[in-house]
């Protein structure tokens, strides 16, 4: 092979006057953890209110969260970041339209909520899925003790169902940060697309990829290991034990 | 609102759309689906019943792919293949590599650790009985998994398999960052060029979202009536 390596580049000056190489593949790591967590909050929010609604008795408000899902789950996430970015803008009231054009970080803010919703709808699925795992009993157990459903779904049926969704949800949390690279298409400055600057900058394209993939390794393992000490945290002792 | 939405803007560009952008996305998913696969299933079966080095890489391979963001590694393929193209054929420069044929062999790639992971899955959950029987009757090893574990992996598996096939469709949206004209590509360059943003994007959406609903309703179909029951 002819390629020329040089893994002394990452300590080169950029040419965008500040920094070297390493400190943009920082800054792209920077706005990659930023957004997958804010994602990942507005993610668990609106998923966790979406599956409760999918698994009350209402077949109405069950429609309506099965709407939700289908709609951001057969729609590729590329699309739906294009749809937030490109299309609102223009078909909001045109005061409105403006002022979300002349947002400075607009695709910062885009990738978060599309992001989020788009990953809302997973999580939506994983709640409802882990509401319907409980033994039937406990809710009837929990309105027969004189609890309102609400009470019922924050006291007895939601401790129990986010405890059983744990594992699944900890591959979804690294999924949002997998995901978030798809915003490098609406020009958000994230890890990959800073990686893929250092290679247009410098022609060392081996080196500024390895560098992504390790620190995208290394996130993914400490998001792992974090989700597996909440898990050991919130275990119940004794309860799910075989 | 959608005031000045221009539906003749979509209609003159259905011929592009389809004809181009939607043949390039379906070929490239049927074929990245057929080839992710057959090396999934290789995978997998190096997996489980490979020597400890072959496991072992496989393993690390089905992680590694697992781990990294789709976008990162349609990257990766798409410089590194001409490099390894020149190592195997022993050429003097990087070969020239087809933007379609990179992006072929990155799915396939990417897709075999997924795929991999449910023919494992698929694998482990035949009855172990059924492995010793075949072995009784004196079939070999490798006759076994073909006649009678895969065969019954690949019924189970099919619902799971085709859903997999489902979330490859929509990725395959993600050969924009090669501006290749896959079918949101085809939209993106008629969006662009025409200044119908709004349109094309809706457009694209919507195609999407038919698509993949009526396919993932049809598996559900499939679900109940495929499955084996023991």
């Amino acid at each position: 092979m002819n390629y020329h390596w040089n893994w002394g580049i990452f300590w080169d000056a950029s040419p965008e006057g500040a920094g070297t190489y390493a400190d943009m593949l920082i800054g792209g790591l920077r706005i990659t953890l930023a957004v997958s967590v804010l994602a990942w909050m507005i993610a668990l929010t609106t998923g966790s209110a979406v599956g409760v609604l999918r698994s009350l008795p209402n077949p109405w408000l069950k429609r309506l969260a099965n709407a939700y899902i289908e709609l951001l789950r057969n729609i590729p996430l590329l699309v739906q970041l294009f749809l937030w970015y490109f299309v609102l803008p223009e078909i909001v009231p045109e005061a409105w339209g403006d002022w979300l054009k002349s947002l400075r970080d607009a695709p910062f803010y885009t990738a978060v909520i599309g992001l989020g919703l788009f990953m809302s709808a997973r999580v939506a699925v994983q709640v409802s899925t882990g509401i319907a795992a409980l033994p039937r009993g406990q809710m009837a157990a929990g309105l027969a003790l004189g609890l309102t459903l609400p009470q019922t779904y924050r006291y007895v049926i939601l401790p129990n169902a986010f405890r059983v969704i744990l594992p699944p949800l900890t591959s979804e949390t690294i999924n949002t940060i997998k995901n978030s690279s798809v915003a490098l298409t609406i020009g958000l400055a994230e890890l990959t697309a800073r990686a893929r600057a250092i290679q247009e900058f410098s022609f060392q394209v081996f080196e500024a990829f390895t560098a992504a993939t390790l620190i995208y390794l290394v996130i993914n393992m400490i998001a792992t290991l974090l989700m597996r000490m909440l898990e050991r945290q919130m275990r119940i002792p004794g309860y799910g034990a075989k | 609102m959608f005031s000045n939405f221009d539906f003749q803007a979509i209609i003159q560009a259905l011929p592009y759309l389809f004809g181009q952008g939607m043949v390039f996305t379906l070929t490239l998913t049927v074929l990245s689906a057929l080839g992710g696969l057959m090396l999934g299933t290789l995978l997998a079966l190096a997996r489980i019943s490979g020597g400890r080095v072959l496991s072992t890489v496989a393993t690390g391979y089905v992680n590694l792919m697992r781990t990294l963001p789709l976008v990162l590694v349609i990257f990766w393929f798409y410089f590194m293949v001409p490099y390894i193209g020149q190592w195997l054929l022993q050429e003097s420069r990087p070969i020239k590599v087809g933007g379609f044929s990179s992006a072929l062999l990155t799915f396939i790639m990417f897709e075999a650790a997924y795929f991999s992971e449910i023919m494992r899955g698929g694998i482990q959950s035949v009855a172990r009985g059924q492995n010793a029987a075949g072995l009784a009757l004196g079939l070999t090893g490798g006759q076994t998994m073909r006649y009678i574990v895969l065969p019954q992996v690949l019924r189970t598996m099919l619902p799971v398999l085709l859903t997999q096939t489902i979330v490859l469709f929509q990725d395959t949206s993600l050969v924009y960052v090669l501006s290749l004209t896959d079918f949101l590509g085809a939209a993106s360059k008629i969006a662009q060029r025409d200044g119908r943003l709004v349109e094309m994007y809706c457009f694209a959406a919507l195609v999407y979202f038919a698509i993949c609903f009526l396919a993932s309703q049809a598996v559900r179909h499939l679900q109940s009536r495929v499955a084996i029951i023991r």
